[in-house]
């Protein structure tokens, strides 16, 4: 009896909900595999693809995306032999399914926390609520590939903004897989794009285009890179998350920032009268 | 006819040196280099003083002084002591609100009735609050122990002078920063007088640096190593180059920049309401403001009678010496800006649309526009487009409420907008839908310090106002 | 007139005959925005008036003043009284103008006309009109029968002007049909439009809305439509025998109602703000918003009053004060 063949996974882009090879043509060898090598083109398609599910993804209910959200992490849940055979540590896994879960609870409560009625001199209603700033390319850190990855992402979406992500140039079979996840979990197609390959072909192409309204440096390590895609971001005053330290602890508690730096504050204002 | 005899407000309740230096570290000092500029009244052109130029020694020199400041004083003083003196301010702006006031409609052109009644109320106001939280951070929702950012170095512009002035300092120093301040070059006084305020209510040396100056000063500070936050208000074109300054560095930054606000009236607003903000909208303060309702859109079935309305109503407003406690609309700011209204206005008539001004004499000296409309107006327009922050309107027309909020946010900026209609569950559905920071529902133009404002898109980033204001100045 | 106001005039003047039409047209007026409304008025309120305009504006408020007496002691000796100092307001200073109007119960009318229709008045000058209240003022709650015959007998005793009430009762229960056609027989005991029957006097109608009682602006422009769709040449606030009367707002929303009446009919309304207007501070914030809301032509004793007791006084210190510079007191001019 022989050995069974085993059945080889291809490794390609995660764009508006479906899995599309780069438009280039062109792969790349990491992690023992061919990895699609996203282009300039791969990361406008994903921005078209990203704008197009904001309307449907920042209009659902908050109780709606946090059950999403959850779903991610019950998915992610059942698939934890395999991020752990892309070498992902199990307690990764655990802490990445968990942030998911974190996360999920803040859709419905974020809104309450973070805005809220102003007691205006005058007969007015006056109520501050956030909402998305719309589309948001992640550049996501280069490690813990899996943790790292779901801490820049689920904040980002969890409020209904939809993302562009540049996975970890080095890393990026967890993130692929993760966007296996991502399709199986109801997540609406668009709202998470991934792209692998070399960040500096997609990302400078993210920071300048004028359709992306914020842009999060987290996995940039080369202060000069970040500083020319803060000015590129500069041209429609993107919102700008700058880069963190590589050894930045991504088991700590993440706080409200992540979620509150990609959001806008609208206040709406109204006369009390008869 | 009934005809309103001139009653000016007295200008000798305000007593204005014929020179200023620069406010550092507690006390007027001459510049490094001994430049200066004049600073002028644009209602008559008359020069009202010589306020020194910093340059980028001056520059440094401040930014050393406010380190200091924030090293040595501020940053270790408990929440409750920044809290008086800031209170402290609040009180004597409001003593000194007249003197203020008059000041404020020399230096920038504003008639007196808003200056009164609207810009020293709020900056007052702005002290007031911002100074409770000085000892409350901990509970600002921000997580406990919130730290202070450092040295902020802020450029404010002419529009408001000393209201802009009040939107970033009080927040800067509740927060517990010290602040390096830069008034625009044409409405320098108020902020000088502001420094007086702050030797009145002795508050340590160094915590407010004034310099005063024009873009190059500006630059000079938002570029300095030692600053720690950068808060600009002004034109989109200079917060976009404020931003590629600070790329790369540790410097945070909030900007609020430039609109093109669209003010939708539906069928069935209460529409002299509905006229009154129109009006509010785009000719308060010569159009000279940020968050103008500068583009009308009409739902067409009511057009004809929104607009003969509107002109009406226009045909009301008074137009002139700003220190008339009539005078609805006072003078332009600057030759320049008159220059940039003229420049847009005659584009909008090149390009087809039509042109209307209620008959007003203006003045023969000084800087002065007529309030306009333009009809016929489209989307492709550059006066639909662009900012023209003048007393100047574009209507336009709309079908249905998806066309309206359509057009509303087919724009870079997106700082505010105005709604009017009597039906609630429409206003709700609109409001949600604009892409704008302020959404005002039948009313325009209302301000408060307890409530966030600032803008999406290009119109920036980061809010002032409210709990969300002090997010500005924290390390969070 | 032109051709297409007197074709709106006529189709809206129909609108009388139906109550469904009558509600449709009235919930089919523009809202008010209370807030707005009243940040209108407050900013015209304002409005620094000095000098020359001040004293413009004193001569023409004491013009428009309906001097007005209605207490149940009213008597004949307090109304002859109250109708000589209508006539001259300040005996000291012959050019000082006399009132609009005097304005009394319809039982008081013989003894003001005595006076203001007699030999107190100056030869071939004018004088003050003479205004009586009807309708079973101020409630209005009488059968309608009981109000035309007090209405033709204030009339018939020299009663030039009628200030009625509308019964605010059926107007907020919705029976907009059962007031419209209260005013119009009103307006028909007054003797109806010009081309009123021989031998009768025609008196004006001014229509009395009760605008404290009516609890919303909303209420107050449709009552204000109401009226001068049934024919009312005025339209007033209040009574004054409930707590709220005239305000700034209530006005303002009143002279908007008649401005854009003019405009849909071409027929010109009158405005008369009544109670609570006691100084002189009131009354030229009042003219102000006539001047800045209606325009010029509204600002005429024609066409604009203040229904007052108090204010008149104050009218004539504030004016002997800019004659002479010396603030005047309380002492030197009549109580009546």
């Amino acid at each position: 009896m022989s050995e069974r063949i085993a059945v080889r996974k291809t490794y390609k882009l995660f764009i508006g909900g479906k899995f599309p090879r780069s438009e280039s043509g062109r792969s790349y060898l990491v992690q023992s595999a061919n990895v699609s090598l996203a282009s300039r083109k791969d990361a406008r398609d994903a921005v078209v693809a990203a704008r197009a599910a904001v309307k449907g993804w920042a209009g659902a209910t908050a109780y709606n995306r946090g059950q999403i959200l959850y779903r991610v992490a019950e998915m992610l849940e059942g698939r934890r032999e395999q991020f752990m055979a892309l070498g992902v540590p199990a307690d990764e896994v655990d802490a990445a399914t968990d942030r998911w879960v974190w996360y999920a609870g803040w859709s419905d409560k974020l809104p309450q926390v973070y805005g809220g009625a102003n007691p205006v001199a005058g007969p007015y209603f006056n109520l501050s609520a956030p909402e998305p700033t719309g589309v948001v390319a992640v550049v996501a850190p280069e490690t813990p590939a899996l943790l790292g990855l779901v801490s820049v992402i689920a904040p980002a979406i969890v409020t209904g903004n939809t993302v562009v992500v540049a996975a970890s140039p080095t890393a990026p079979l967890a993130a692929v897989t993760l966007a296996e996840v991502l399709a199986t979990s109801d997540l609406p197609g668009g709202v998470v794009n991934i792209l692998t390959g070399r960040l500096s072909e997609t990302v400078p192409t993210l920071a300048a285009h004028m359709d992306v309204n914020a842009i999060d440096l987290t996995g940039v390590t080369d202060p000069e890179l970040a500083a020319d895609l803060e000015v590129k971001a500069a041209e429609n005053l993107k919102r700008v998350l700058r880069p963190v330290p590589v050894d930045h602890d991504w088991s700590a508690d993440p706080g409200l920032g992540r979620m509150t730096a990609l959001l806008e504050t609208k206040t709406v204002w109204h006369p009390k009268g008869v | 006819m009934f005809e309103y005899a001139p009653a000016p407000e007295s200008r000798s309740v305000v007593d204005i040196k014929p020179s200023y230096g620069l406010f550092i570290d507690g006390a007027f000092v001459d510049p490094a280099d001994g430049g200066s500029f004049k600073s002028i009244n644009p209602a008559s052109e008359e020069v009202l003083s010589e306020v020194a130029e910093g340059g980028p020694q001056d520059v440094d020199r401040a930014v050393r002084a406010a380190r200091k400041a924030y090293e040595k004083v501020w940053g270790p003083m408990p929440g409750r002591d920044r809290a008086k003196y800031l209170y402290r301010i609040a009180r004597i702006i409001q003593e000194r609100s007249r003197e203020l006031a008059v000041l404020e409609s020399l230096d920038n052109g504003k008639p007196i009735k808003e200056s009164r009644d609207v810009d020293l109320p709020l900056a007052a106001a702005h002290f007031f609050y911002y100074a409770g939280w000085a000892d409350k951070l901990n509970h600002a929702g921000f997580g406990a122990n919130p730290r202070p950012l450092g040295v902020a170095a802020q450029v404010i512009p002419w529009n408001f002078p000393l209201l802009m002035l009040a939107w970033k300092i009080a927040p800067a120093l509740a927060a517990g920063n010290t602040v390096v301040l830069k008034p625009a070059e044409t409405t320098p006084l108020t902020a000088l007088l502001f420094a007086e305020i702050c030797q009145q209510a002795e508050l340590p040396a160094g915590v407010v640096n004034i310099v005063t100056g024009a873009g190059e000063t500006g630059r000079a500070l938002v570029e300095h190593d030692g600053v720690d936050k950068v808060a600009f208000t002004g034109s989109t074109d200079v917060g976009r180059a404020i931003a590629r300054a600070v790329a790369g560095s540790r410097k945070k930054l909030t900007l609020e920049l430039g609109g093109k606000a669209a003010n939708i009236v539906f069928d069935d607003a209460p529409v002299d309401q509905a006229v009154e903000g129109i009006v509010n909208g785009i000719f308060f303060n010569q159009g000279h403001v940020c968050c103008a309702g500068s583009r009308l859109l009409v739902q067409e079935s009511v057009a004809e009678q929104v607009l003969e309305s509107l002109k009406r109503r226009m045909a009301q407003l008074r137009v002139g010496d700003p220190l008339d406690k009539n005078t609805d609309i006072g003078a332009i700011n600057s030759a320049a800006q008159l220059a940039r209204i003229r420049e847009l206005t005659e584009a909008g008539a090149a390009e087809g649309a039509q042109q209307w001004s209620p008959s007003c004499e203006l003045p023969e000296r000084g800087f002065w526009f007529a309030p306009t409309i333009f009809t016929g107006v489209t989307q492709a327009h550059r006066i639909a487009r662009e900012e023209i922050f003048g007393p100047v309107l574009s209507v336009l027309t709309f079908r249905t409420p998806a066309e309206a909020v359509e057009k509303a946010n087919n724009t870079p900026y997106g700082l505010s907008a105005g709604i009017w209609t009597e039906k609630g569950s429409r206003i709700l559905w609109t409001a949600d839908r604009l892409r704008a920071g302020v959404v005002w529902a039948n009313t325009f133009n209302k301000f408060d310090p307890t409530s966030p404002f600032g803008g999406y898109k290009e119109s920036g980033y980061g809010r002032e106002g409210g709990r969300h204001g002090l997010e500005a100045y924290l390390n969070v | 007139m032109t051709a297409t106001a007197t074709s709106a005039h006529s189709e809206l003047t129909e609108l009388g005959r139906s109550e469904t039409a009558l509600r449709t047209f009235l919930h089919g007026l523009p809202g008010v925005d209370q807030v707005g409304a009243e940040q209108r008025a407050a900013q015209l309120g304002t409005r620094s008036i000095k000098t020359t305009a001040k004293a413009q504006a004193i001569d023409l408020a004491i013009r428009m003043v309906d001097l007005t007496t209605l207490e149940g002691a009213d008597t004949p000796g307090k109304v002859r009284a109250l109708a000589a100092k209508a006539l001259r307001p300040d005996p000291a200073d012959p050019s000082c103008p006399h009132v609009g109007a005097v304005c009394v119960y319809p039982s008081m009318v013989p003894y003001a006309a005595e006076v203001l229709r007699g030999s107190g008045r100056a030869a071939g000058g004018t004088a003050p009109h003479l205004a009586s209240v009807a309708t079973a003022f101020p409630s209005g709650q009488a059968p309608l029968e009981v109000k035309l015959a007090d209405t033709r007998a204030a009339v018939e005793a020299g009663a030039d002007e009628i200030d009625m009430v509308i019964n605010r009762g059926a107007f907020l229960a919705g029976r907009y049909r059962e007031v419209y056609d209260e005013i119009v027989a009103i307006k028909e005991a007054c003797g109806g439009d010009d081309a009123g029957r021989q031998g009768r006097p025609r008196a004006h109608l001014k229509v009395i809305l009760e605008t404290g009682e009516l609890g919303t602006y909303d209420n107050v422009r449709r009552a204000s439509w109401l009226a001068m769709l049934a024919g009312g040449d005025f339209i007033k606030t209040s009574t004054g025998k409930v707590p709220v009367a005239a305000t700034l707002p209530v006005t303002l929303v009143m002279l908007e109602a008649v401005r854009d009446f003019r405009a849909a009919t071409g027929r010109q309304v009158g405005v008369k703000p009544a109670g609570g207007i006691k100084t002189t501070k009131d009354a030229i914030k009042y003219l102000v918003m006539v001047n800045e809301t209606v325009g010029p032509d509204w600002l005429d004793p024609d066409w604009f009053r203040f229904g007052a007791s108090s204010l008149l006084n104050d009218l004539l210190m504030q004016r002997t004060k800019l004659t002479t510079g010396v603030y005047a007191g309380p002492d030197y001019f009549t109580l009546d």
